[in-house]
């Protein structure tokens, strides 16, 4: 029995809301218990945009993550705001190209990714999102190649069906780095 | 097992009014429940029904009191300013025994407030909101499938009833997605609505849709049929949860997200060893009076958690007749109690013990 | 043989109106229009709050009392859940033109598809005399005891001059029942508003200049004389908008 409680948090545009459906919609199609709560406002245009996912198998209780297992950090205004709230023991994977400095807590694991820089030389736009995405289900464990599809054909609407493929080599670059 | 789909709140609501029969929509863009009126502009014109983005909250209550009076499923959803400007219609609504659904996504108040999530609506909802004696029955859901749920029961009520059902969530429960399973939700078709004004054809005496009685005593008869019909929907509709309280010393009283976030601290209070459980109104109007004076032959501490400064405790105490002892675990201003606030207040509880 | 008749669309109860009030003259235009087009059956209509609050038992159609100055807005709702329908408004000055103002506005820019009967008779009737937004500079009411100041109060507002202006209303007339003449011409105005809504045209809106002895202060022939001499000189009788006339058409 296991509930993870993730929180996404990066600029507005970054694609944070997008990344944290596509893993709430990779849970459901494994049967999991999800839920996904976004920052909602003005906020969302162009400021900080934040959401929060929580995938286990006991049904959600609170949808809100204040304490997350796992943060993801696309900037640096994210990880200063947040660094402090991840649970010991828990993850945070950061996007070292455009976060400078280091994590500074000992008691959670860190993973640091390129994933702006990664996206650029590769050509997949802006999906960096999907990059760290990629890094996520590596170091925890969860790539299952099926439900990855089955969970991007959930969030990509049959109008852009044509970027279903480049979603899917962002997250293959993500778990290859 | 039926396809289940990750929705947002608001599009649960809007989907579901469609699932129920709903076609005609009328709102006014506002934070947090925008949501709805944007489904429902994509939806309406492709299944031949009417969405209409009205100059004013007022004006899409009234277009709301039209449609109803014409005898169809109508709906307006608005976030707490908004129905402070549709209560003139709300009124109108009751005094005039016409149905109507009605979605409230609070957000913080008063005045402008704010746009995060909020629950100090309640005596608005409860208590009717706009001038005169009448009731809404007012649904809280605790998650996206009630969303979905709740509204279809509430186009149900309001047509057996002739009275406007409300959904009372908050932004939360607005912005947030959930798998939600529509294929599972039971529809009813409309009742005949003889009293509509369709057109007479020639065929009938004219039907009037009216709330004015200059004469009092006929006014006075009026109010005391339609609280006849109140007295009903006390009888039959009342629905809640209770969670945990078979042996419970200690009761969470709590609705929607605040009864989400009070489920993490009530587990984690039982894993201390805490005797706690909690009861969750779903109807907020008619309140479940019946089980919170039951528990309170046990209980002997109530913690009512709200997004309010003490709304609904006020309905705790009533239903209990004051009896045990009362805790208020409430952030306001678009704030959300934290499952660890809830939990120290639930602590110091268990440590008052008895009364 | 009866060679005058009440309209089989107007109810047979005594009506509440003062005398010499010329909402009565206005209800039995507005009949005889639903009589003509034989549309007694697929008719609803909307009352406002003021002195025609009661319109409701007045006419043998399908009727519906709205809140003050809401009546454009719950005529939307009805002929939306049902546009075969034949769908009016009844409403005076104070409902329409203040409180009621953006229902109005809202109603003609989208062009729903109704008729609006509108009296002007520059007073709130009902309440006792107050001033209304189409009092003249210069009346005395019971809020303007020493006549209506304009740089007080503001300046009256002239409904069709102002709803002409919008692109969506269909046709705009202002008319008055003050003479024999002018009643013809306000049957006509009337019939042809219905009709428009008959034909899909869009919104229709008829202020009809209307007498109000009893909160005037004037004998009824003396108000008559009133909406010739003061009345028709501020607020000009004629069609302000004919878009149909003009061979345009809504895109």
């Amino acid at each position: 029995m296991k509930t993870t409680q993730y929180l996404f948090a990066g600029f507005g545009g970054q694609g944070i809301l997008f990344a944290g459906k596509f893993a709430a919609y990779k849970g459901l199609i494994e049967d999991k218990q999800v839920s996904w709560l976004p920052s909602y406002g003005p906020e969302m245009r162009g400021g900080t945009a934040s959401c929060s996912v929580i995938i286990g198998d006991e049904p959600v209780g609170s949808p809100i993550v204040s304490s997350p297992d796992v943060l993801i950090a696309m900037n640096l205004p994210s990880l200063d705001r947040y660094e402090d709230s991840v649970v010991p023991g828990g993850v945070i994977f950061a996007d070292s190209s455009l976060i400078e400095r280091k994590v500074k807590r000992d008691d959670v694991k860190v993973f640091y990714i390129p994933a702006t820089k990664l996206a650029d030389e590769n050509g997949v736009g802006k999906l960096a999102n999907m990059i760290i995405v990629g890094k996520i289900l590596k170091e925890m464990n969860e790539y299952n190649e099926d439900s990855v599809m089955a969970a991007l054909k959930k969030v990509i609407s049959a109008k852009h069906a044509d970027m279903l493929d480049i979603n899917l080599k962002a997250i293959k670059i993500g778990f290859e780095n | 097992m039926a396809d289940k789909v990750l929705m947002k709140g608001n599009e649960a609501i809007a989907e579901a009014a469609i699932i129920a029969g709903c076609r005609h929509y009328f709102g006014y863009p506002i934070t947090p429940q925008t949501e709805v009126a944007a489904y429902m502009a994509k939806k309406m014109p492709k299944i031949g029904g009417t969405f209409l983005q009205a100059e004013s909250e007022i004006a899409a209550i009234n277009m709301v009191y039209g449609v109803s009076s014409a005898g169809k499923r109508v709906m307006t959803s608005s976030s707490s300013p908004g129905i402070s400007l549709k209560s003139e219609g709300l009124s109108y609504l009751a005094g005039a025994d016409l149905p109507a659904f009605v979605v409230n996504v609070q957000r913080g108040g008063p005045g402008l407030g704010g746009i995060q999530p909020s629950q100090s609506d309640y005596f608005q909802a409860t208590r009717g909101g706009g001038h005169g004696d009448y009731h809404m029955i007012v649904y809280a859901p605790a998650s996206v499938q009630e969303m979905a749920a709740l509204t279809v029961k509430a186009f149900d009520t309001a047509d057996k009833y002739r009275m406007t059902s409300m959904i009372l969530a908050d932004g939360t429960m607005g912005q947030m997605m959930e798998p939600v399973d529509l294929e599972s939700l039971k529809v009813n078709p409309a009742p005949e609505k003889p009293w509509a004004t369709t057109g007479t054809d020639k065929k009938r005496e004219h039907n009037i849709i009216n709330s004015l009685y200059l004469k009092p005593e006929q006014l006075e008869q009026v109010n005391f049929e339609r609280y006849e019909r109140y007295k009903e929907v006390e009888k039959n509709e009342v629905m809640f949860e209770e969670y945990l309280m078979d042996d419970a010393e200690i009761c969470v009283a709590a609705f929607g997200i605040a009864a989400r976030v009070s489920k993490n601290a009530i587990n984690a209070a039982r894993a201390k060893g805490i005797k706690v459980g909690m009861i969750r109104p779903i109807t907020l109007w008619p309140f479940p009076k019946d089980v919170f004076k039951k528990a309170a032959e046990k209980v002997h501490t109530f913690i009512s958690v709200e997004l309010s400064m003490g709304q609904m405790i006020e309905d705790v105490k009533l239903a209990t007749e004051c009896k045990a002892n009362y805790k208020l675990c409430n952030r306001v201003g678009g704030m959300i109690p934290l499952p660890e606030q809830v939990l120290a207040d639930i602590e110091e509880a268990a440590k008052g013990g008895n009364k | 043989m009866v060679v005058f008749d009440k309209p089989k669309s107007l109810a047979d109860v005594p009506l509440h109106y003062c005398p010499g009030c010329t909402h009565g003259i206005v209800h039995r235009l507005v009949a005889e229009a639903i009589d003509e087009f034989d549309i007694e059956g697929k008719t609803i209509g909307i009352a406002p709050v003021g002195c025609s609050v009661m319109a409701y038992d007045y006419f043998n159609c399908d009727m519906i009392e709205a809140a003050h100055g809401r009546a454009p807005a719950v005529a939307t709702g009805v002929k939306r859940a049902d546009p075969s329908k034949i769908v009016f408004t009844y409403q005076g000055d104070g409902d329409l033109a203040s409180i009621g103002m953006a229902e109005t506005v809202h109603a003609a820019a989208r062009n729903e598809n109704i008729t609006v009967i509108f009296i002007n008779n520059a007073i709130y009737g009902m309440t006792g005399g107050q001033m209304a937004p189409t009092s003249l500079p210069g009346q005395v009411t019971q809020t303007s005891p020493y006549g209506r100041d304009v740089k007080l109060c503001g300046f009256p507002v002239k409904v069709c001059e102002m709803l002409s202006e919008l692109d969506g209303a269909e046709y705009i007339e202002r008319v008055a029942v003050n003479n024999i003449k002018n009643i013809n011409a306000a049957k006509k105005a009337i019939k042809k508003a219905f009709q428009n809504q008959i034909e899909g045209k869009g919104f229709s809106l008829i202020e009809v200049i209307s007498s109000c002895p009893t909160n005037w202060g004037l004998t009824p022939q003396n108000a008559l004389k009133w909406i010739d001499e003061k009345m028709i000189p501020y607020y000009p009788l004629g069609v302000y908008k004919d878009r149909s006339a003009k061979g345009e058409r809504l895109v």
